[in-house]
């Protein structure tokens, strides 16, 4: 397949426009797998996610995770767009999209990129909560961290 | 020289996003690096107390703390990464 397009970005991004972009002309895709990370209120209490980013690793990094990726299996696409910066419930934070010929590859491509850009992306996210305050950085999670070593050890 | 970058709570609690010093050839590793600016003020020595959850990117490239950090440019100290 051609490069992946990997996008860091503060702005959202339009899945439809996507989708047709990664098909593009090609008429042997048989799967596109979307996920789509949201930025959730926590029960009304979330105001806002500060997505703070390492520019320039944020795309090496993807970069490298995607490459591992195509190396794993047969894609006919792969975008990948994380967006940084002030984000409201409601909003998009994350896509991972995958196409190949037949569902499982892109299935498993999506999933392990998540697993993995979660654990080596160099994305810190702080909450601000609807009382005005902050709460502090997310603290990662462990059962992440527990993927990601199920994910290595593959 | 070397520019040092942080981020998250760990550029917070230093107080400043980067800065650029001289490295003393003694200190060969990362784990060495971080042993060093924790003697540099009660800021880093806050930021840097659970060295063990410091994680570190040697010209953008994630390494452990026992990585040579010579011939780095950019030396990145960060906490566990919450993206996604």
């Amino acid at each position: 397949m051609a490069q992946p397009r990997i996008v860091v970005q503060h702005d959202d991004f339009d899945i439809a426009a996507e989708m047709s972009r990664i098909s593009g002309q090609n008429r042997n895709i048989g799967a596109v797998v979307t996920f789509s990370g949201l930025c959730r209120d926590e029960a009304g209490t979330l105001a806002a996610l500060e997505i703070e980013h390492y520019p320039g690793m944020a795309e090496a990094e993807i970069g490298r995770v995607a490459a591992e990726v195509l190396g794993r299996w047969t894609l006919t696409g792969l975008t990948i767009i994380h967006r940084f910066g002030l984000i409201k419930p409601g909003e998009n934070i994350v896509l991972v999209m995958a196409a190949s010929v037949h569902r499982e590859a892109a299935f498993n491509a999506a999933s392990f990129l998540m697993d993995y850009l979660k654990n080596t992306a160099p994305f810190w996210k702080k909450e601000h909560l609807t009382t005005g305050e902050e709460r502090g950085w997310v603290e990662a999670k462990t059962k992440d961290q527990e993927a990601f070593k199920r994910l290595h050890s593959l | 020289m070397t520019k040092l970058v942080y981020f998250a709570w760990v550029r917070e609690r230093i107080g400043k996003g980067e800065e650029v010093i001289e490295l003393d050839p003694a200190i060969v590793t990362v784990g060495d690096l971080l042993a060093h600016l924790k003697t540099r003020g009660e800021e880093y020595a806050a930021a840097l107390e659970y060295e063990n959850v410091i994680r570190v990117a040697i010209n953008q490239e994630h390494v452990e703390h026992d990585a040579p950090i010579k011939g780095a440019t950019e030396i990145a100290l960060f906490p566990p990464m919450t993206g996604g």
